[in-house]
């Protein structure tokens, strides 16, 4: 097991050192890429599966010069749960870049790759780390290679900015985590996380502090509301292969940190709970209330990212907050339902960014009002994309629904069975989850009718051609993937009970309700019956008598063209206009008409995201100009400098000799 | 099971059709003309399955998608709704949840069919539905919570089962009140009706949910409209089961007060298209918001 793992993990970094000197050769470096995650893949799945089935947690350690004693390594089921979708979704990503970046000229690609297998490796690492050095090293590697994935496209001022944003923001985090490990380690007197244990005696303040500090550090990386604010600048300016990997696998990380200090601290009080599930609730609202204004697809679905993690974060949230109040039942399900969440989110959203990537391939536009009609021009896509929505959106029969549908059940059930004032916050999650679920549908519709469906809109979008396979097979597995788990969720929901049997910490596990998942299931295979049967009757109908094409009805215009179709600023129009609050509204710049004979004016539209420009921007603006005050300290002369060194020296032996008595 | 299945399907396929022709005819009663049959729509439908179509040259399989999914939406959702006292064939915990995500469903394939066109006024039309709905989802969240709470179920089948009667005359009267309030704005604008939307009027840009369906043609048109009678009584069934708790011994009389409330329910919803004005477009979010605090409210009630 533990040479498996380890192969697992050195195979990219191989391949990453092979990629390097080959890297003029683009097309051999991608190939490359491709080979080395594809074959760390496979011996990486059967050890997260075995691991998920049961096999006893993995423990190495190496010798190590650094002081903090040894190089450990700790895989468990939790850390197993993690490892999957980094093990499939890597080499999807992999031989979809190849593919994806084949236009690109006049870049060292193998750099790039170099980067992209060292990513792997490094959330491999993350994952397996059992001492905090460790962990900080593999967690900065990962944080600086994203960084240079994202930074691709670099001449680009927009994405320059982009990467700069993610850079400081993940520093921002590593700066707090390393307040976290210093902390912890000092009070658990180990660098070792098998020694945390010795955590659950710390105070209560102290605990909460800790957890404060975890959440904002790791929420960074996982993109948590507030700390969301680098996701959609980074998402929608890396590589689309590269945003699926960062959306669907790197954010999932900032969620296992969190539940790997919540592993550590004692018990965690009821409010923890609601505090995540409050956090989670708001960046669901907040997320999927900006990925309907947004034009560019990507940033769509970066903002649909963050709605995503905090309906991950709202089942967590609960299930701490009831397994706090004794209702492990409750804590289960809504356990269940958000690492479920985790995984669906993992298969859906990476399809998405890859479907996405198809038609930025073929139409070198992002802006949703540029594209439209492709689902004549590129049918496989625009097909995968759509069932990609229907996925993402909750919507019976597919994943997304299965996990939803748990963490409904658990915030249900805990309503109901709770003391009044307990469930009262429960059921009003409710509620806002059936809001956010609207909503999602709002965004999806949008996103699939507008860049896919009706007519082209421009030039490009009009004669759009589908890629080569390898940019529609990558994306068509993880659709299946989505299809299956939706169709038979049971054996998917026993590999879970290891990662939960962790987190409740209870060995008396109530069953899922499992007559609840043959009624559903049940429901689902009636629907899909009479859907086929209907469009069976449907077909046979259409095909002994066929239908005469005609122009689309204009109301009587008669010569309507395709600029004047619906497009996605005018979709979202009612929406952000009656639907949200002012803050949320995008800018609209326009000229006001004030001849007689309006000349021509323009209008355009653009959303900035408030927490980023309105309070973030501010308070750094603010820091930098006090920090200008600190500018007489920079004289710019040698001998000032010198002078500093000196008083430095002096004060640090006053220091010495008062602390060590003179000896 | 099976039988049950297919007794509640029987019901509503042949039923549904009749509370189109009522709210018709109550409308008439109210203009003072004779009216349309009562049958008018079972005409409609024979008519319009026999006939041919004319379609879009943009449109693609999703733009049948939509009137297919739009129909056998309902009859799933039928399935797990009591009809008076017959009971839900399909029943389990926390369907309550696919009963509101199957509409969703129905809803997407609607207006991504209605996208599919590339016409400017079927993209108005779908970004209306599907930005209207948004404020009535919480809405019937909370409705049925309030349900939950009161039954102490998470199936449809006990939340509008036997506990009603009980909850009515308990201390829950005024809760089960308000919510039944909240339901039948809820239904006005799910089935796009007065004053939410007007499913008679010839201005394309006044609609929400006929301009969506504008290019339909032929069967697929019939579906739509099938669709959304279906829809009618499936939404107006949990009306019904709400506001007509009672039961007598005898099935047969059980089912007769369950097919008459439904027949009330067309005849008020008639009265309401004929007494009020269509509201203006952006005055449709505040009525709905206004429907979500009261049913915020009920749910304290029960709370409380």
């Amino acid at each position: 097991m533990a040479e498996l793992w380890l192969l697992s993990l050195l195979l990219p970094v191989f391949g990453a050192l092979l990629v390097l000197p080959l890297c003029r050769y683009a097309t051999l470096s991608a190939g490359i890429a491709a080979v080395t995650t594809v074959l760390a893949a496979i011996p990486g799945v059967y050890v997260a599966m075995s691991l998920l089935n049961g096999q006893p947690p993995i423990s190495i350690a190496y010798a190590w010069s650094l002081p903090g004693g040894a190089l450990q390594i700790d895989v468990d089921a939790v850390s197993a749960f993690f490892l999957l979708p980094v093990f499939i979704l890597s080499p999807l990503c992999a031989i979809y870049g190849g593919a994806y970046l084949h236009q690109v000229k006049g870049k060292l690609l193998g750099v790039h790759w170099a980067f992209f297998l060292l990513l792997v490796a490094s959330m491999v690492l993350v994952l397996s780390a059992g001492q905090v050095f460790l962990f900080l090293v593999a967690w900065e590697l990962m944080s600086l290679t994203s960084f240079f994935l994202v930074a691709f496209d670099h001449q680009n001022k927009e994405v320059k900015q982009a990467a700069w944003v993610y850079l400081v923001a993940s520093h921002l985090g590593v700066t707090l985590l390393l307040g976290f490990f210093l902390y912890s380690s000092q009070w658990s007197g180990s660098l070792f996380f098998s020694d945390f244990e010795a955590l659950r005696a710390i105070p209560q303040h102290q605990a909460t502090g800790l957890f404060l500090l975890a959440v904002a550090g790791f929420g960074i990386k996982a993109g948590l509301f507030p700390f969301h604010v680098w996701l959609p600048e980074a998402h929608p300016a890396a590589p689309s292969h590269v945003s699926a990997l960062m959306s669907a696998v790197m954010v999932n990380l900032g969620i296992y940190g969190i539940l790997r200090t919540v592993t550590w601290l004692p018990q965690a009080p009821a409010w923890w709970g609601l505090l995540l599930a409050g956090f989670g609730i708001a960046g669901a609202l907040y997320g999927i209330a900006l990925a309907a204004v947004q034009q560019d697809i990507k940033r769509c679905l970066a903002y649909s990212t963050v709605e995503n993690v905090g309906i991950i974060f709202v089942g967590l949230g609960v299930g701490i907050y009831a397994v706090a109040a004794g209702f492990s039942a409750v804590a289960l399900l809504a356990f269940a339902g958000a690492l479920l969440h985790l995984w669906n989110h993992s298969l859906f959203k990476g399809m998405l960014f890859l479907g996405a990537g198809n038609l930025v391939h073929a139409t070198a536009t992002r802006n949703m009002n540029q594209l439209g009609g492709l689902m004549k021009r590129l049918p496989a896509t625009s097909m995968l994309l759509i069932g990609g929505s229907v996925a993402i959106t909750a919507l019976p029969p597919f994943n997304g629904f299965i996990s939803e549908w748990l963490i409904y059940l658990g915030l249900l059930h805990g309503g109901l069975e709770m003391p009044r004032a307990m469930g009262l916050p429960l059921l009003l999650l409710v509620s806002l989850l059936a809001l956010v679920g609207a909503m999602a549908i709002l965004v999806f519709v949008r996103l699939v009718g507008i860049s896919v469906l009706g007519n082209p809109r421009s030039a490009a979008a009009a004669s759009a051609h589908e890629g080569s396979i390898l940019l529609l097979a990558p994306p068509a597995i993880l659709l299946a993937g989505c299809v299956l788990i939706g169709l038979n969720p049971l054996p998917v929901l026993d590999l879970l009970r290891a990662p939960v049997v962790l987190l409740i910490k209870t060995e008396l596990l109530p069953m899922l309700t499992l007559t609840a998942f043959t009624g559903l299931g049940r429901g689902v295979w009636l629907l899909l019956a009479l859907i086929a049967g209907m469009a069976l009757l449907f077909f046979v109908q259409r095909h002994r008598h066929p239908a005469v094409v005609a122009a689309t009805w204009g109301c009587g215009f008669a010569l309507p063209n395709n600029r004047m179709s619906y497009n996605a600023t005018a979709f979202s129009e009612l929406a952000h206009n009656h639907l949200l609050p002012r803050t949320l509204r995008p800018e609209v710049v326009t000229a006001p008409v004030t001849t007689f004979f309006p000349q021509a004016v323009q209008l355009s539209q653009q959303s900035s995201d408030p927490v980023l420009n309105r309070l973030l921007q501010l308070f750094f603006t603010r820091i930098a100009n006090l920090c200008q005050r600190l500018r007489w300290f920079q004289q710019g002369r040698l001998p000032i400098y010198l002078l500093y060194i000196f008083l430095t020296c002096i004060g640090l032996m006053v220091w010495s000799l008062r602390v060590f008595g003179g000896g | 099971m099976i039988v049950g299945m297919l007794i509640h399907l029987l019901l509503l396929l042949l039923f549904a059709p009749l509370l189109a022709g009522i709210i018709a005819r109550t409308k008439a009663l109210f203009a003072g003309r004779r009216g349309q049959p009562v049958l008018q729509l079972y005409f409609d439908l024979l008519r319009l399955a026999r006939k041919g179509s004319v379609i879009s040259k943009t449109t693609t399989w999703v733009f049948a998608a939509g009137p297919v999914i739009g129909l056998v939406v309902p009859l799933i959702a039928a399935l797990m709704i009591p009809f008076g006292t017959l009971q839900a064939p399909l029943s389990f915990d926390g369907d309550l949840i696919l009963f509101v995500y199957l509409f969703a469903l129905a809803r997407f394939f609607t207006a991504a069919a209605a996208l599919d066109t590339g016409s400017s006024f079927e993209g108005m039309g779908a970004a209306r539905e599907v930005t209207f709905s948004c404020l009535a989802e919480p809405t019937i969240m909370f409705a049925l919570l309030v349900l939950a709470k009161l039954s102490g179920g998470l199936s449809l089948d006990i939340l509008l089962g036997d506990h009603l009667n009980a909850s009515w005359r308990g201390g829950s009267g005024p809760a089960l009140g308000l919510i039944l309030v909240c339901l039948f704005v809820v239904l006005l604008v799910e089935n796009s009706r007065i004053p939410f939307d007007d499913p008679n009027t010839h201005l394309e840009l006044t609609m929400i949910h006929e301009v969506m369906v504008l290019d339909h043609s032929g069967p697929a048109f019939a579906m739509i409209l099938y669709g959304a009678a279906l829809k009618l009584m499936v939404l107006g069934t949990l009306i019904v089961n709400l506001a007509l708790p009672w039961a007598t011994p005898w099935w047969a009389l059980n089912l007769l007060l369950y097919l008459a409330g439904l027949v009330l329910l067309a005849m008020l919803i008639g009265i309401v298209e004929s007494v009020m004005a269509r509201l203006r477009l952006v005055r449709i979010p505040q009525v709905l918001i206004g429907t979500t605090l009261i049913s915020v409210f009920a749910l304290v009630l029960v709370l409380r």
